[in-house]
């Protein structure tokens, strides 16, 4: 990442002061029935620059990004695009005047080819031969002019995440985008795609083309931005030019009070061996085999963690260890005494031995969210609750109201949907299932991802206070940041094998980037140290072994 | 599209409500164009339905078949499963209604009855395992299977009662008939109110379902498990809860309800195994258990709805000669469409009364 994220400020800020407005949000309210999702907000961007815009989840940036991209009209307010007011109806309008948007979920037809995706929606006639003809120069010239190359005979879904959010990009281009949006477009990327991504924006940039910019990550924010505006709960906080202003700075703007950036721990103390995994081999729906054959330990009192580009195996590994997945072959021993995890329950039979699971993707695997909070806090435990058929809804209830308090979860409200919980809550919810049963090892996927910037320290602070009580934690993230501040140990995992072992005190990004990649694993030709590989990831490389119909190359977003 | 948020009462109650009433203003519009009054309609219809002692006791017999195959409706459901195959289950199950009748034929009533309703649900619950059995194991879609299993019995229900139970000598198609001391007693026997009616107390036994369907469903591990699977199968896989076993225990429970429909019938009703008893009760479920929202308490009502559309739509075609059988299936079909298919239809401009009701309260973090 360290090329596309090292541009010095003045290089980045020449002119934009000066340059006339694009975009000129005026007193915008928008309510969702009682909510008051977007507050009288103004904003300014200018032509040329690269304007951030961030916030916690559900501070109401989408909201108003879908308002200026016309998926919702506001309430009140007015939008004026280079200087002249308009009412943006839907998409097609906002297109027409010039506004493009790249989603955080891409919305491509996967068995389209490129160029059938880049025309679709902007077909010339009925016969498409013309438009063809003409998308491919347009292709071309935007290929040669942003470095933004994707095969336009290439079919999406054999393409990377990173390949589908350029075409994502050339769609927008293609239709005359003047002003881009991107949704937290470097969520699903790896650190070289996300490179390449800066690299693309910049480009859009000097050529005259405004970019407006959603991220959570207050690195981007720093590195790529000219001017940057902080929305917190519905209303915008304020404006800054980034060379003036600091992640500090926007922390404590977007959260309302001081945060802590820093995860702060104390030395490990590892004891005994807790959870042992030894030659784990694990396929994936498609019996594709994703995890082949890995083996590690950790020990009590020990956060040992996983690095990856996600689509590596991590996601299988998770669910094979915690009983939701068969494994192939291998032993998962707890506490030296092997655990039996086939069939459809064996998380039923993990959780009994003593291994708690914050899965991944609380959403679709940790929670049922049309469940009520203190359903979901028993959700696995659901058989420790009453004796003979019958649940024993007071005692449940009891516990989430115990979980509630202990983890602060707000709405403090047992009764309400789960679904009406913010991200951060959610979490905070599964969390406390599987930390408050006192179990010898914990498995974490994903800890905060979604989760607002005041939830994560709270979260990072659980997990390590685990650690300390002698629990083994064992902590999958695609967020390397995350990785190295809260592990004692961390393993690089490359197309289901552990590629590499690292001390996070001494590990360097460069090295472990490498490693994610696979460059350093030994079938890749190696590229030498400190050069950034050329824009192929290991999911590229894979495809060239790859059948059409075979989908494992996807990444997982 | 977000769905709008409205008030649970609303959801429940007016919702539907308002669907009922639309349906049967449209009902009335064509009444009103063959020359028919649609206000005397309604009112053949309901004291038809309720007005006198027969009337409601077919309506209340009606009801008991609608309230057993709303509930196995329900019942799948709420575990995420669509069982269509209520129809064929509760034809399967009038096999162990008659076998056990004729075996023991002749026993008093009182003895039978728990007979019948074990006989019939083992039945009615090996035929629904069938099909959750090659979802869970094989992936064959549940609907599918059910819908192909509903023509199969029908299929082994007339080659075995044509050829193997008719006895020697009968002309029509049905098998032996079961003793009258051995029949489910009717309610006339001891309310002479309900004077020829055929509900029995089997309509007791739909009433106690519906309260132990609400047990177990939200008051039981159990029920607990069946939601989670229902409302998503993946959590629950990693709850621990094997999706498969659910599934297989959930389609047999389901099967083993609808079974009540054949004790009703065979055992209460016609006295002996005729063809097609069931006479569409277990379509008629899918209807209700929408419409009920897969609740017991929304399930009662459907299923007394129903019942009333039956009943008071046979007096209705019988004393308003100019309103055909068709039309009141017409009207029917109408409360269907508006409470199932477009059941959602109306939540929206609701949603924006309610809204405007409520002025907006203070945002919530």
């Amino acid at each position: 990442m360290a090329d596309g994220l090292n541009q010095t400020s003045e290089q980045r800020s020449q002119g934009a002061a000066a340059s006339p407005l694009a975009i000129e949000l005026i007193g915008i309210n928008k309510h969702f029935g009682p909510v008051h999702a977007n507050r009288d907000i103004h904003l300014q961007v200018r032509r040329g620059t690269v304007h951030g815009i961030v916030g916690e989840n559900g501070a109401g940036k989408s909201t108003l990004m879908s308002i200026l991209y016309g998926f919702y009209t506001a309430d009140s307010g007015e939008i004026r695009v280079n200087g002249s007011p308009h009412k943006i109806t839907d998409s097609r309008h906002a297109l027409a005047l010039g506004i493009g948007m790249v989603h955080q979920h891409f919305m491509l037809v996967d068995n389209f080819t490129v160029l059938e995706n880049v025309v679709l929606g902007a077909e010339d006639s009925p016969l498409l031969n013309r438009t063809y003809a003409k998308a491919r120069d347009t292709l071309k010239r935007l290929a040669d002019d942003y470095e933004l190359e994707v095969d336009p005979d290439a079919i999406i879904e054999n393409l990377s995440v990173g390949q589908q959010q350029r075409v994502e990009i050339l769609k927008a281009l293609y239709r005359g985008a003047e002003v881009l949006i991107l949704d937290e477009p470097t969520g699903v990327l790896t650190p070289a795609e996300a490179d390449h991504l800066f690299r693309i924006l910049r480009t859009l940039r000097e050529e005259g083309k405004t970019i407006i910019l959603i991220t959570h990550k207050l690195r981007e924010i720093m590195a790529i931005t000219d001017e940057v505006s902080v929305m917190r709960q519905g209303a915008m906080v304020k404006t800054l030019e980034t060379k003036s202003t600091s992640p500090g700075e926007l922390a404590e703007l977007m959260v309302g009070r001081r945060v802590l950036l820093r995860v702060e721990k104390g030395p490990s103390n590892p004891g005994k061996v807790l959870l042992e995994v030894e030659n784990l081999v694990v396929t994936d729906d498609f019996k594709v085999p994703r995890v082949k054959g890995v083996s590690f330990s950790v020990r009590a009192g020990e956060i040992v963690g996983i690095a990856g580009v996600a689509g590596n195996g991590q996601s299988e590994l998770l669910e094979s260890v915690s009983g939701m997945r068969d494994q192939q072959s291998g032993v998962v021993r707890l506490n030296g005494t092997p655990l039996s995890l086939e069939g459809d329950d064996g998380a039923a039979r993990a959780r009994a031995a003593g291994l708690a699971h914050v899965p991944e993707d609380r959403l679709r695997e940790g929670l049922v969210t049309a469940f009520s909070e203190w359903e979901n806090s028993i959700l696995g435990y659901q058989d420790r609750y009453g004796r003979g058929l019958g649940l024993d809804i007071a005692l449940a209830q009891k516990t989430a109201e115990d979980y509630i308090k202990k983890f602060d979860i707000r709405p403090p409200n047992k009764d309400l949907k789960t679904a009406n919980f913010s991200g951060g809550n959610q979490q905070k919810i599964v969390l406390a299932r599987e930390m408050e049963r006192d179990p010898d090892v914990l498995i974490v996927g994903q800890p905060t991802r979604g989760v607002d910037i005041g939830a994560i320290e709270f979260i990072h602070n659980q997990i390590i206070k685990m650690r300390d009580a002698g629990k083994a934690i064992l902590l999958v993230s695609v967020e390397l940041d995350e990785i190295r501040s809260l592990s004692d140990r961390i393993l690089v995992l490359f197309d289901g094998q552990i590629v590499g072992e690292a001390d996070p005190a001494t590990a360097d990004e460069t090295e472990l980037g490498l490693l994610m990649t696979g460059a350093h694993s030994p079938t890749a030709t190696s590229a030498g140290p400190g050069t950034l590989p050329a824009h192929q990831t290991p999911l590229e490389r894979g495809l060239e072994q790859m059948s059409v119909r075979d989908n494992a190359g996807k990444d997982a977003p | 599209m977000i769905k709008a948020p409205l008030p649970r009462w609303a959801d429940v109650v007016l919702l539907p409500l308002l669907n009922v009433v639309l349906a049967f203003l449209i009902g009335g519009l064509i009444v009103l164009s063959v020359g028919q009054n649609p206000l005397r309609a309604v009112q053949v219809m309901l004291y038809g339905a309720f007005g006198y002692g027969t009337g409601l006791g077919y309506t209340l017999y009606y009801t008991t078949d609608f309230i057993f195959a709303g509930l196995a409706v329900s019942l799948a459901m709420q575990a995420g499963l669509f069982n269509i195959g209520a129809e064929g289950q509760a034809y399967i199950s009038g096999l162990g209604v008659i076998f056990i009748a004729l075996a023991f034929n002749g026993l008093h009533w009182a003895f039978m009855f728990p007979l019948m309703i074990v006989a019939a649900a083992l039945f009615g619950a090996a035929w629904a395992f069938i099909p959750g059995y090659l979802q869970a194991k094989r992936g064959s879609h549940i609907v599918i299977t059910t819908i192909l299993f509903n023509f199969i019995a029908i299929s082994i229900m007339s080659y075995l009662i044509a050829r193997v139970l008719k006895p020697a000598g009968l002309t029509s198609d049905e098998s032996a008939p079961i003793d009258a001391a051995s029949r489910v007693l009717q309610l006339k026997t001891f309310i002479p109110f309900f004077k020829t009616a055929p509900v029995n107390i089997t309509f007791f036994l739909a009433v106690a379902a519906l309260f132990g369907f609400y047990w177990l469903i939200w008051r039981t591990k159990f029920g607990f498990a069946v939601r989670a699977l229902g409302f998503n199968p993946t959590a629950a896989n990693y709850a621990g809860i094997s999706n498969q076993k659910m599934i297989m225990i959930v389609m047999a429970l389901s099967g083993a309800l609808v079974a009540m429909v054949a004790v009703n019938n065979v055992g209460g009703v016609q006295g002996r195994l005729i063809m097609n008893f069931v006479g569409g009760a277990g379509y008629v479920g899918i209807a209700v258990a929408f419409m009920g929202k897969g609740h017991p308490v929304g399930v009662a009502l459907a299923a007394l709805l129903f019942g009333m559309l039956y009943q008071g739509g046979s007096e209705l075609a019988f004393s308003m000669p100019g309103i055909t059988r068709e039309m009141i299936i017409t009207i029917q079909a109408l409360v269907i469409l508006f409470t199932g298919a477009m059941g959602d239809m109306l939540r929206n401009p609701v949603a924006r009364l309610f809204a405007l009701a409520s002025p907006p309260v203070a945002e919530k973090r």
